[in-house]
Formats: structure tokens, C-alpha cells, sequence
């Protein structure tokens, strides 16, 4: 069984108290807060005003430039404003608010639940239909789907890489996704396989889904090009640079992109997004989510409408339990602490996390003993220990020469360190500050 | 015998081509520095803290003999007589500048700024920034993780425990700018000291409307512009939703403090209004100030 050759750690999956659930559908809310910046790159501009009527799927915002995506309508309702909201953390982000009345869908989408498997459509426009839909990478990093479509001249796809590894801890909505809907899914591949023009796609699962790993090995056998790979156990298998070495065992040079090994890799949920922007005319608005945690009554796999405070869809599965210490948008692994709940889905909201109050402590960090665990760890062959004292002293040159910007924010230095230094969050920091001043330099060289 | 005679003379000889060639080489390669560096360097206060925006005593000792004039140039840990001395020196004019003073623009007490999480991460305020809010829900105020304190070489700022804000010693502070620039979110100012120390400052910097910085904050600025109709001397402006005073214009009247609703005007350091006899403590410090002056 394959897996990535550096690095990477063994945390306890916790996938058992929502796994298997089935997906249910969450109500629709009152009012609908629909934040204009889902994704990676520019906010979308708004394309509506105030008091205008609006069906689910109408265009809300318009991509704002190469890089950024189309926002769609979730619900049906009157505009009432376009204002700022805050988000979990206390920033503030652009958004529209919706009141919702009844569930109107604009003209042209499919909801039958046929599922439609010809896939005779010309590849140019199978990706102008992905980027109308305002589809972005439902993994985590929400990078718009159409632009890994379009590799930079000089450089070829050659295989279309299908991620259904879910190595974050608790989440389960993209194995769910899987066993629900995986002829969608395969259909969804061979579409994206058409418009990069290639013949060939490996679909990646961990073995802790045994069940997903035969559905999709039975669905793939009756598609030509597509395998199903299963993988060893092993986080951040899901980081795209680390599937890439799982499955074909290319590794991506450092600061490069994966079409430099002719790799594009796609989340499950990313294609699920495809398949029904492209065949059903459906824009991205919704998604499924998780809701998972000890305590939690109802753990389960929920699909959520973008706009829907993630306080009702807790109230779904049974309320913020009493012994609540910490909740977690995202995993535990790469997921962030919330401040509150009031915040609304959208397309980053992959799962909320309830830690009771035990688990939730950091323990006091002690003294760097110089073990090396973290080096061990680092799936992308930094020296964690050496980067977060340098962001601690400031010497952000230094950090730049060590590589820092190739870090993926994975945390297997914090899980692996024995003395429970804050690694990543020094790490984290100091990239911040890298990263501007590259972007200033960069600019500096362009202005002459 | 010999043996002895060979080896003295060997070595003789060796050391003496070695002393030669030595010379020789510091004669072709010597550094001529200007004799004037040494002399700055030594009235110097020597801490090193780069208050300046040179790396160090030596480098500003360095510009001060390559400068023409004094005037972009100033040790703010010595001050105006540090930079007369060099001026007295190298010949040129001194320019005299007023002492200023570190000031941090925040009162969210923890009375009056409720808390709304509890930060578990690296104290620092940096990380704590890049990451949200902050315990309050107040996204401009201070994050009471020290970052300052930490920067502090003269040992000039401390937390208060009872306020969780930092507090900066006037004495100690010889207003390098460190902690300015420590801080991650601009909060710490360097502010002139006034005449006997006196001066009135805004602590507050939230440019959120007024509604919503007073619900984060009971201290807040909500620029309501009171203060700016109250002050005859066009000191105070109000922009973001915040007012500053420009403390060249303010003349100390302190009608800005009575009129401010929320109390996010200070006046730092004058003697209590009604009680006619002026306290002990705040009336010598202003002097000693003075007297370093």
C-alpha cells in the first residue's frame, strides 16, 4: 500500500461518531448572510441591490478577477443589504443579506435526482460552465477549480489526481459523499478528465474507509482510465503536494505548482461540485458539513445552504453540548478556534469541531529539548524548531532562505513536539510576514 | 653549541622578515577613520537600542561625522543635550527637539471591555492578531500579551495586572520607539511630553461606528465629536470614527476631557481638579522631568 515518503504523523482518526451517517438535508434559515470572499484570491463583486428580488442560483457577485469565483444565490428572498458581517474570529468580510422567502430556483437547473451520464460536451465549455458555477476547491483552501484547469502554457496535465483521502481527523462528509453519491462523482471525473484532455485519473483513499475504497473500486472498474488507489493511513496525506507522492510518486519541486508534474488534484466534494454545475446547471450553493464531537447528541453529515447560520445547524444536531471547551471550524488538525457560531456557511465551512473542556487545553510548553521529532515530522522536510525560533527572534531573511513558505500549515510539528512548544503558531506568524514581503519586493521589481 | 646559535638565528631571522612584512602590509592597508567617531561614540548613551534607525551607537556616531547637519539626526535615549554635545564636537548646530514619550491608546480595562474568548496560544501578540479578534471583542485594542514589554530595553513598560494594558514608567522611558513598532496593532504612539509632563491623550484608536465600539468597549471612542466643537484651538480631529489630538495645537485646557461621554480622553499627569493642594507625587515628577532637561 502506497503513501508519502517524508514525514507525516499518526493521530487518532475520531471518525466513528459521525461516519456512515447519512447526509441530511438542513432547513432553510430566516435569513441568509452570504459573505462575498469564499475563496482564495479576489472578493467577488455584487452584482445586485438592494430590495431586488433574487432565486436560488441567481448570480449574486461577480468574479473579481482571473483568480476568484462567481457567487451564487442560495436561497430565494430580497436583497435587504450589502454591508459587512463578521466572521467566527471578529473580521470583517464583505457580504449580502438575504430574507428568505419560499424556495424559488432560477430557470435552467436540473433537480431531478436523474443522474445524467453523457458526457459529450465540448471541454472548453465544460470549464466555462465550472467557473459560471462559481466552483472552488471544497478541500479547504477553496482555490478556483476553473484556473487549475487551465495549466500555463509550456506545461501538459497527464493525470487527473481524485482526493478522498479525508486524513483530517473527525470529518467524515467527504466519505459520506462518496457512498452517496459516487456515480456522480465518476461522472464528475470523466467530465474534468475531458477538459484537460487526458486519459487518465487516480482516485486516493485512506484504508479507514474500506467501504468507500470497494464502492468506488466497483464504480471505477466500469469506467475506462480511472483507478481507485488505496493508501496507508498517514496525515496530511490529503495535502495535494503529499497525494501526489502517494499516488504516482512524483514530489512537487518547492515553491512550484502540481501541474509541474503534470498532476491537477481534486477534492471528492470539489467534483461532486463539478459534475452537478456541468450536467445539472446547478451553481455552488451548498455543501455537505460536518458536525462532529464527543458530546455532540446528533453527529452527523450535514448539507448545508452558504448563508445558513452554523448556530442552526448546530441546533440540528442537538445544540452546543454543556461541556463544550472549544469549537473548531474545520478539523483538529488544521482547523481554527471559533469565537462564536453566529457566523454563516459557506464554502470553507467543512466541519465544526466540539471539544469538551478536558481535551481543549494546551498543555504549558516547556524548554526545546533538540529531539528532532518535529524535523521527523515535517512532511515537507523543514526544520520546524529552527523556522519558529527565527519568527520568534524576527529574522524573517532567515526564515525565507529555510524554506518557510513551502510549509502547509499542517501541525504535525506542534502534534509530534514532546515539550509542547507552539511551533506552528510561530511558524504560521513568520510566513505572514514573509509572504508580505516577498509580495512587496515583487511589487517593487514589477513598478521598475 | 651550535645547534643553539643556528636555531636563535633562524628564528631571529624568520621573526624579523615576519615583523617587516607585517608592517608593510598594515602600512599599504591601513583604515583611515576619523578620529571624531570615537570622541561621538563616547557621549553617546552606548544602549545600543536602535531608537535612532541606525544599527547600533557607533553607526549613528558614524552619520553624525558624515552628516553636513544635525537635523535629521537625534539619540531619543539622550535627547537634546546627547545631541548638543556632538553638535559642540563636530562644530554644528544641535536642533533642539522636545522629549517625547511613549503612550499607549487604549483604556479597555478589563471592567470595561468584557471578555468574549480565552486565547490557549503562543502569548504573543503578533500570532494572537494574525489569528482573530482577540479576547475581546474589541478588534483594535490592545491584546495584553507584552509584545511591548518584551521589546522594552530600559525596562519602561509593565502590565497591570488589574487593567491587563500596559503601563510605561515616564522616567525610564527614553522614547526609542521599540514598543511602536512592537505593537501589532499600532496602538502605542510617541507623544510629547508636555510642559511638567502634562498632556491630554485620546486612548482609544477603534474606528468602528460608535454603536458598535461601545458595545465592545464601555471606554471607547465612538467620535461623537464633542471634544472637537469643545476645543477653541482646532486641536482635536475626528476621522474613522475616532478623534485625535494634535498635541503641537493643544494648549491643555482640558475642556475635552469634561466633555468626552465615554471618557476615552485622559489628561495625564495634571494635579486634581477640585482639592485646592496639589499632590505630592504628581507635581515632583513633572519637576525631575524638567530638571534632566
Amino acid at each position: 500500500m502506497n503513501t508519502f515518503h517524508i514525514g507525516g504523523v499518526h493521530p487518532n482518526d475520531n471518525k466513528r461518531y459521525s461516519a456512515h451517517q447519512p447526509i441530511i438535508e438542513c432547513p432553510l434559515p430566516q435569513k441568509a448572510i452570504v459573505p462575498l470572499a469564499q475563496h482564495i484570491g479576489a472578493p467577488a463583486q455584487p452584482v445586485v441591490e438592494k430590495g431586488q428580488k433574487v432565486k436560488v442560483g441567481d448570480l449574486l457577485a461577480k468574479a473579481g478577477g482571473f483568480v476568484s469565483a462567481n457567487v451564487h444565490s442560495p436561497v430565494s428572498g430580497t436583497v435587504t443589504k450589502i454591508d459587512t458581517t463578521t466572521d467566527a474570529w471578529g473580521m470583517k468580510m464583505p457580504a449580502v443579506f438575504i430574507d428568505v422567502e419560499g424556495d424559488e430556483w432560477a430557470e435552467g437547473i436540473d433537480r431531478t435526482p436523474e443522474i445524467i451520464r453523457s458526457c459529450e460536451i465540448d471541454p472548453k465549455e465544460i470549464i466555462d460552465r465550472i467557473a459560471a458555477a462559481g466552483v472552488v476547491g471544497l478541500g479547504g483552501a477553496c482555490f478556483p477549480t476553473q484556473v487549475k484547469l487551465l495549466p500555463p502554457p509550456g506545461k501538459k496535465a497527464e493525470v487527473l489526481i481524485v482526493n478522498g483521502v479525508e486524513c483530517e481527523p473527525y470529518l467524515t462528509c467527504d466519505h459520506q459523499l462518496m457512498l452517496e453519491h459516487g456515480e456522480e462523482i465518476m461522472i464528475g471525473i470523466q467530465l474534468l478528465m475531458r477538459a484537460l484532455g487526458i486519459q487518465r485519473a487516480i482516485i486516493g483513499i485512506e484504508k479507514n474507509k474500506p467501504d468507500a475504497i470497494a464502492h468506488m473500486q466497483e464504480l471505477a472498474s466500469r469506467t475506462l482510465g480511472v483507478e481507485v488507489k488505496a493508501l496507508k493511513m498517514k496525515y496530511p496525506q490529503g495535502g495535494e503536494k503529499q497525494l501526489i507522492d502517494a499516488c504516482i510518486g512524483r514530489q512537487v519541486p518547492s515553491g512550484a505548482l502540481p501541474i509541474e508534474v503534470g498532476a491537477v488534484v481534486d477534492n471528492v466534494a470539489t467534483i461532486y461540485a463539478v459534475y452537478e454545475a456541468v450536467q445539472k446547471h446547478k451553481p455552488l450553493v451548498s455543501r455537505v458539513m460536518t458536525i462532529t464531537g464527543k458530546s455532540v447528541q446528533k453527529p452527523g453529515n450535514y448539507m448545508v445552504r452558504f448563508g445558513t447560520p452554523l448556530s442552526e445547524v448546530v441546533e440540528l444536531a442537538g445544540g452546543v453540548p454543556e461541556d463544550t471547551g472549544k469549537i473548531i471550524g474545520g478539523g483538529p488538525m488544521m482547523g481554527r478556534a471559533m469565537n462564536n457560531i453566529d457566523m454563516p456557511a459557506h464554502k470553507r465551512t467543512s466541519g465544526l469541531l466540539f471539544l469538551p473542556e478536558a481535551e481543549s487545553r494546551r498543555i504549558e510548553p516547556e524548554n526545546c529539548i533538540r529531539c528532532g521529532k518535529c524535523v521527523s515530522a515535517c512532511p515537507m522536510g523543514l526544520e520546524p524548531y529552527l523556522l519558529s525560533k527565527q519568527a520568534e527572534l524576527q529574522m524573517w531573511e532567515d526564515m525565507e532562505k529555510h524554506d518557510v513558505m513551502d510549509c502547509i500549515d499542517c501541525g504535525c510539528c506542534l502534534f509530534t513536539c514532546p515539550s509542547h512548544r507552539p511551533l506552528l503558531d510561530y511558524i504560521r506568524m513568520g510566513k505572514g510576514k514573509v509572504g508580505g514581503i516577498i509580495r512587496a519586493r515583487q511589487a517593487a521589481a514589477q513598478k521598475k | 653549541m651550535n645547534l643553539i646559535l643556528i636555531s636563535l638565528l633562524v628564528l631571529g631571522i624568520t621573526g624579523l622578515v615576519a615583523a617587516i612584512l607585517l608592517y608593510l602590509i598594515a602600512q599599504k592597508f591601513k583604515v583611515e577613520e576619523d578620529p571624531r567617531i570615537d570622541q561621538v561614540q563616547d557621549v553617546l548613551p552606548g544602549a545600543n537600542c536602535g531608537g535612532c534607525g541606525f544599527a547600533g551607537c557607533r553607526a549613528l556616531a558614524e552619520a553624525c561625522v558624515k552628516a553636513d547637519t544635525l537635523d535629521d539626526l537625534l539619540c531619543p535615549v539622550g535627547g537634546a543635550p546627547t545631541m548638543e554635545k556632538v553638535g559642540a564636537i563636530l562644530g554644528l548646530a544641535a536642533v533642539a527637539s522636545d522629549p517625547k514619550v511613549a503612550v499607549v491608546r487604549c483604556n479597555g480595562t478589563c471592567e470595561a471591555r468584557p471578555r468574549t474568548s480565552e486565547y490557549n496560544g503562543a502569548r504573543s501578540c503578533q500570532i494572537m492578531n494574525s489569528l482573530y479578534v482577540g479576547e475581546t471583542a474589541c478588534p483594535f485594542g490592545c491584546l495584553g500579551c507584552g509584545d511591548c514589554v518584551a521589546a522594552c530595553q530600559f525596562g519602561a513598560l509593565s502590565m497591570d495586572e488589574k487593567t491587563g494594558l500596559p503601563v510605561v514608567d515616564e522616567e525610564k522611558c527614553t522614547s526609542c520607539g521599540k514598543c511602536v513598532k512592537a505593537c501589532p496593532r499600532n496602538i502605542i504612539e510617541l507623544r510629547k511630553k508636555g510642559p511638567k509632563g502634562r498632556r491630554m491623550v485620546v486612548e482609544c484608536v477603534n474606528k468602528d461606528k460608535g454603536a458598535i465600539a461601545r458595545k465592545a468597549c464601555l471606554n471607547a471612542c465612538i467620535g461623537c465629536g464633542k471634544c472637537q466643537k469643545e476645543c477653541a484651538f482646532e486641536a482635536i480631529t475626528i476621522e474613522n470614527n475616532v478623534a485625535y489630538i494634535d498635541f503641537e495645537k493643544c494648549r491643555l485646557c482640558r475642556k475635552c476631557e469634561t466633555a468626552c461621554p465615554t471618557g476615552a480622553i485622559h489628561a495625564v499627569n495634571f494635579p486634581p481638579r477640585k482639592p485646592a493642594e496639589p499632590k505630592a507625587t504628581t507635581e515632583e515628577q513633572p519637576k525631575k522631568e524638567e530638571a534632566q532637561a
